[in-house]
């Protein structure tokens, strides 16, 4: 019987990586319910009770669920009253990280995704290789809002609210570690966001970091054969409806 | 020196900040920014508001590249702080202004609802609603031709998918979405649905749940603050008539006139 609460996570994605990154380090005690993506986990009947979304993340606290990661991240912040860096009750510095946790969606997460689709899921299911023209518009579309992140969210700080780390500086890293799970290395010749990287990496813990990345950074190793058959169509079609769109 | 709000009500996140500062009585100034007219008058070029910009097809469309995609509006000024991005702008208003609890209410888990609407709004709602006014209006405004018929094809099946989401997964039997009262979550849909009705495309039409729930929303906001907010993008039409007066343009191609005729008089008559 469900007592407690339980986060439904598979670590290859971005939002699920915060959210477990974020329980963890605070502390909060959860229940790892695995849904594996790639096994079609998200679409059983069992796991649309938790959110008929059909996507991870996902929590159930008693018979409340919630879906969406930055919802879930609130939540857990109000309910175990985490330190205040991490959602500041400052005014302005709480509008700032609202204001990077809305922009992020369409733009470091839709690009930092659609590079990882594009180069690693979408090559592994349909067997076609990628073409060199279509990475690099991908990647200069990323290029683009990497520049925008750091000239407008992260500036001189040394994080996106000032002197601490909060929830927005989580939520970036996470989704910029997609590509880099795609081969693209994007700290390399950007020194002040490498610099950024180690200091949120440092302020959530290092082993803690590289656990929850474990997987998403063995992303080249990624095959189809590891996809339920039956899903394999579902899952090309449904990834080249997202290539196109973002 | 108070509050600044930089808005063009053509854009749907302005909207949203429009209705709730007015609606709590929150005072500022209202900074015009005019985007799309300077769009439309191929002047410098100008900010969009964020809605994703489709792909006009081959890229031979120099009206396109009017048009920059970096969000301008809309943008809040208090005395030295600025601050872009609607929900994050919402938000400060209303912490600052302390306005009445259930636009965001203190419960963590009807406060949870709101965010989550709020969350999942930007990639599925926002990222179809927008694209109707690209493709009815302002594309064929830029390039002097009509998109195919698949265009909008596809994005109104985006629409579609998004909006019954919306109702099961959402709103449900209740009459906004965390329950009986409005909150933020309506106020941010709402707006973004009213572009595609503005355009042609009225979401609303078999819809009857969602017309209802739309009923109710523009009664809590109070219907006039609501028609007023909506205004332009209701009369879509003659405003950009209006633009093209300023200087000498070809006719634009616009939707049928049957489709866009006195989109703004048909709400104003349902609204008995």
């Amino acid at each position: 019987m469900g007592m407690g609460l339980e986060l439904y996570l598979d670590l290859l994605s971005q939002p699920c990586r915060a959210l477990y990154i974020f329980a963890r380090r605070n502390n909060i005690p959860f229940e790892f319910k695995q849904v594996e993506l790639m096994k079609g986990q998200h679409r059983t009947e069992e796991f649309r009770k938790v959110n008929a979304l059909m996507k991870v993340p996902a929590l159930r606290d008693g018979s409340f669920t919630l879906a969406e990661s930055i919802a879930i991240l609130l939540y857990l912040v109000r309910k175990f009253k985490t330190p205040d860096h991490w959602y500041p009750s400052d005014l302005q510095k709480r509008a700032r990280v609202d204001e990077y946790l809305s922009w992020q969606h369409v733009n470091i997460r839709g690009k930092g995704s659609k590079l990882f689709l594009t180069k690693v899921l979408l090559p592994m299911l349909t067997g076609q290789p990628l073409s060199p023209e279509k990475l690099e518009a991908v990647t200069e579309e990323l290029n683009v809002v990497l520049k925008q992140f750091e000239e407008k969210f992260l500036q001189d700080k040394p994080f996106i609210a000032g002197s601490e780390i909060s929830l927005a500086d989580l939520v970036a890293l996470v989704e910029l570690m997609q590509p880099v799970g795609a081969g693209y290395d994007l700290f390399e010749e950007r020194p002040k966001l490498a610099a950024w990287y180690r200091r949120v990496e440092e302020a959530v813990g290092k082993q803690l970091f590289q656990e929850a990345h474990e997987g998403i950074l063995n992303a080249k190793n990624l095959t189809a054969d590891k996809i339920a058959p039956e899903l394999l169509e579902h899952f090309k079609h449904q990834l080249l409806k997202q290539a196109s769109q973002n | 020196m108070g509050l600044e709000l930089y808005l063009d009500l053509l854009s749907q996140p302005c909207r949203s900040i429009y209705i709730f500062a007015r609606s709590n009585n929150i005072p500022f100034e209202f900074k015009q920014v005019e985007l799309f007219k300077d769009s439309v008058l191929g002047k410098k070029p100008a900010a969009g508001s964020g809605a994703e910009q489709p792909r006009a097809g081959p890229s031979n469309s120099e009206g396109a590249g009017k048009v920059n995609l970096l969000k301008k509006v809309p943008a809040l000024k208090d005395g030295d702080f600025m601050l872009a991005e609607c929900t994050a702008i919402l938000l400060y208003l209303s912490r600052k202004y302390n306005t009445p609890d259930h636009w965001y209410p203190s419960d963590i888990q009807k406060r949870a609802q709101v965010d989550e609407y709020l969350s999942w709004h930007h990639a599925n709602i926002r990222a179809n609603a927008p694209k109707t006014m690209w493709i009815k209006v302002l594309i064929p405004l830029f390039t002097g031709q009509p998109l195919p018929s698949e265009k909008l094809q596809e994005v109104m099946e985006g629409l579609s998918t998004s909006l019954k989401q919306f109702e099961e997964r959402f709103l449900q039997d209740k009459a906004f979405i965390i329950g009986s009262e409005i909150s933020l979550a309506d106020l941010v849909a709402i707006v973004e649905l009213m572009q595609p009705v503005g355009v042609g495309c009225d979401v609303f039409e078999d819809r009857p749940r969602l017309m209802e729930w739309r009923r109710r929303v523009e009664d809590a906001v109070g219907k006039e603050l609501f028609f007023q907010a909506h205004e332009m993008i209701l009369n879509i039409k003659e405003v950009l008539l209006k633009w093209q007066a300023l200087q000498s343009m070809p006719d634009p191609h616009l939707p049928s006139s049957s489709a866009q005729t006195s989109t703004a008089q048909n709400y104003r008559q349902s609204q008995k």
